[in-house]
């Protein structure tokens, strides 16, 4: 299989504090991978410089073999790097149509038409009312995000992603925050979710992360610790270590 | 509240939205006495909508939008008084070529910035303008002010009267021109965009929005329309004075457009009206308080009206529909 998305030697450091240590990581076309670790173990911190948001201190990230380690956060977009926030980061005061439709505009090329009115371009809201369907948004479409259940503005932080019809999507704990009941509804998504888009999960849900992803790779302190398939993952030890906080620091 | 963005809903002109140029048409045949003023409160309200094209619609926070229309009204009267230039039009076309120009070349440079960051950056540009206007005697005649400006007639046919009929209704038209193009630019996808980068710039980074450049286009474009909305002040008062660029009246500005209601257009033309006849009338009544009055009028809009007049507005009509339901 080729990776689609690939890192190689990616480090980062503020001042003396190492975030992410020499990091190779690769994601394979079409692939249903998590990233999981514990806290501070800078997962946050790789889906940042895989999407431009923070700059490496040293290493490369490859987008189909293509070097975007200088690439602006928009120009990745282009090129077909989707995410998600872990925090809802939301049009709240705009409707659930308008949250789509701004990303389906900026990927379609017509966010900077300046003089038609944005209701006569029928095609971005057909897209968006058809993609709010396929996620079972179609009835809040017409709703403000800020009055929406905290599980539904998940699926929204999902849909916009999708709107930009990427070939990679970085998913940052897409349940978190959602109770019980909801993330139901979630995983249902992401098992609806394309094949053909490379899925990297954050996650903190060991149920989730255990059920969507096919390949998991466990983060601790910035370095990649190991990586393998979710049966691998359950049954190493030192993995198990770390869950269980015996891991000895240093 | 939803606060526009609209792929979803039709940007029709709504019945209402006619009212303000059929109340403008009524004062100018029915109240000649206060022509003047009105002509006056038409360029405050496109001087206002610019103001509102960036501060309510891309949240750029400016106390510098006077930089603007100060240029405007020099450019405009130093063409008119020292060069020769007394075309209107041609005035205006070179007072809204020198504001873009500026309005680029700062924006550049200060839209890198945000919040009190970028407030401090448009006072301090504002600043040096007034500066060189209040040095540059020769050009702007300092603190005395720019007067002897000639204006021919627009077009060759329409003279400016002294009753103000000429530049009322001359006023009117660009003002009308300025709302069309302001209107447009909202319900554009370009508009949407704005919005976007108001209430979410991470989220507009993220859906690969060149946010920078987009508020570098409509800085640029809102200076043009405060660059014309100087000019028509200097053409219609045939004075230029240094207050054009001051502190003062930047202040001013924000206060007429938050008591109108910031981001929903017709506050800049609420505002600016309330504003002005408010002070028009005080200072007949109050010549010495007047500005206790205005103070007054702000604390009320700010403690029991958030959204200003219009939002007020809003929440009489929505109460009343509420009841029917």
């Amino acid at each position: 299989m080729s990776a689609v998305l690939e890192t190689r030697k990616l480090c980062k450091s503020f001042g003396a504090l190492t975030v992410a240590e020499s990091i190779d990581f690769r994601l394979e076309a079409g692939a249903r991978h998590a990233l999981i670790g514990p806290n501070g173990a800078g997962k946050t911190t790789l889906v940042n410089m895989l999407t431009g948001r923070l700059a490496p201190s040293s290493g490369r990230i490859l987008l189909g073999g293509e070097d975007i380690t200088g690439l602006r956060q928009a120009a990745r977009v282009k090129r077909g790097i989707g995410r998600t926030f872990q925090i809802n980061t939301l049009f709240r005061d705009l409707t659930v149509l308008d949250n789509v439709a701004l990303g389906i505009a900026e990927r379609s090329g017509i966010a900077a038409r300046l003089w038609r009115p944005a209701s006569s371009f029928h095609a971005i809201h057909d897209e968006s009312m058809a993609l709010l369907a396929t996620l079972g948004l179609a009835d809040d479409a017409a709703s403000r995000v800020f009055d929406l259940p905290y599980g539904k503005q998940r699926l929204v932080e999902i849909a916009i992603a999708l709107g930009l019809k990427p070939t990679v999507l970085l998913l940052d704990e897409p349940a978190a925050g959602v109770p019980s009941v909801e993330t139901g509804r979630i995983l249902e998504v992401l098992d609806g979710l394309p094949p053909e888009i490379a899925i990297l999960i954050i996650e903190h849900d060991m149920d989730l992360v255990f059920r969507f992803a096919r390949r998991i790779t466990v983060m601790v302190q910035g370095e990649v610790l190991v990586e393998g398939t979710p049966e691998e993952i359950a049954g190493d030890r030192r993995v198990q270590q770390v869950y269980l906080g015996e891991q000895h620091h240093g | 509240m939803i606060r526009r963005a609209s792929y979803g809903e039709p940007a029709r002109i709504g019945w209402l939205e006619w009212l303000p140029w059929a109340a403008a048409l009524a004062v100018f045949f029915a109240l000649p006495e206060y022509v003047p003023l009105g002509a006056r409160i038409l360029v405050y309200i496109l001087f206002a909508l610019s103001l509102d094209l960036i501060l309510g619609y891309a949240g750029i926070i400016t106390l510098g939008h006077t930089a603007f229309f100060g240029l405007g009204a020099y450019v405009a009267g130093i063409l008119g008084a020292k060069l020769g230039v007394t075309d209107p039009l041609l005035q205006m076309a070179a007072a809204a070529a020198a504001a873009a120009l500026l309005g680029v070349a700062t924006g550049a440079v200060i839209l890198r910035t945000r919040g009190l960051t970028l407030l401090m950056l448009t006072l301090a540009i504002t600043a040096i303008l007034l500066e060189i206007a209040n040095k540059a005697t020769a050009l702007t005649g300092g603190a005395d002010g720019l007067s002897g400006i000639s204006v021919t007639p627009i077009l060759g046919q329409f003279r400016f009267d002294m009753f103000g009929k000429t530049a009322y209704l001359y006023c009117l038209l660009v003002l009308f021109a300025g709302w069309w193009i302001v209107r447009r630019i909202i319900y554009s996808p370009f508009g949407a965009s704005l919005v976007g980068i108001r209430e979410n710039v991470v989220r507009m980074h993220a859906i690969g929005s060149p946010a920078y450049a987009r508020l570098i286009a409509v800085y640029t474009i809102s200076a043009t329309i405060a660059g014309c909305a100087g000019a028509l002040l200097t053409q219609t008062n045939q004075f230029v004075g240094l207050n054009v660029l001051s502190f003062e009246f930047a202040g001013e500005l924000l206060v007429m457009l938050v008591l109108g209601g910031v981001g929903r257009i017709y506050g800049a033309f609420v505002g600016p009206l309330v504003y002005m006849i408010a002070q028009d009338q005080l200072a007949k009544q109050f010549p010495e308080y007047w500005y206790f009055g205005i103070g007054l009028l702000l604390v009320a809009v700010v403690l029991f009206a958030r959204g200003g007049l219009l939002g007020i507005a809003d929440r009489v009509v929505s109460k009343f529909r509420g009841e029917r339901r």
